[in-house]
């Protein structure tokens, strides 16, 4: 199973989100390296009544192996139902400047 | 001094702070750049910490707050969050907010 894969189960089991999307951005970044930059939109109602910060804490948590070990940036977009209706998308992420390991 | 120590004594002796990866004339990553972008929007004066010039932070600063990525920005000592928290809260005004409580006299 590759990183992506990985997130994705992971994810899935942790939240059942109503909606997930798990976005493989390594292109547009620097060095060799192909599952380095993912950007994830997770919409569940679990998140509802909770800072974005508490939000992040949880997913951040469940993909504490991941973050430890090769992933280099993690876009995060944490949403509730209702959110996710008024929304509609996730902003683009920035490119790579080349700094950082 | 302990590195935690001195990431302690930073974050509540400026109201508001960035680690970064990179300047804020030069960011050297691009979610670094934006964030700091939206602060500089905001137009009050922050300290910033280029972690990639500071090892000792680069290697200990997720476990000061328990966040794992960069940038962080801290005000009043207080982590809000990293790039997409920052930007969700500049675009919703709340950046402006608290940034203009915790600066106010």
């Amino acid at each position: 199973m590759n990183k992506q894969e990985t997130i994705i189960q992971k994810l899935n089991l942790a939240f059942s989100p109503e909606h997930l999307e798990v976005i493989n951005e390594s292109h547009m970044h620097s060095g060799p390296e192909t599952e380095s930059h993912f950007k994830v939109i997770i919409v569940c109602d679990e998140f509802k009544g909770k800072m974005l910060l508490a939000r992040h804490r949880l997913v951040n948590k469940v993909l504490e192996d991941e973050l430890n070990g090769g992933i280099h940036a993690l876009a995060l977009h944490t949403m509730t139902m209702e959110e996710w209706f008024k929304k509609g998308n996730a902003p683009a992420s920035p490119p790579c400047a080349g700094g950082g390991k | 001094m302990d590195v935690l120590d001195r990431i302690d004594e930073q974050v509540k002796n400026n109201a508001v702070m960035i680690y970064m990866k990179g300047t804020p004339q030069f960011p050297q990553c691009g979610f670094s750049g934006r964030t700091v972008e939206a602060l500089k929007q905001v137009g009050k004066e922050f300290a910033y910490c280029n972690v990639l010039a500071d090892p000792e932070i680069f290697e200990n600063l997720p476990r000061y707050a328990d966040w794992p990525t960069f940038p962080q920005v801290y005000v009043n000592g207080e982590l809000i969050g990293g790039c997409d928290i920052t930007l969700e809260m500049f675009a919703s005004g709340d950046l402006k907010k608290i940034i203009d409580e915790a600066t106010a006299g």
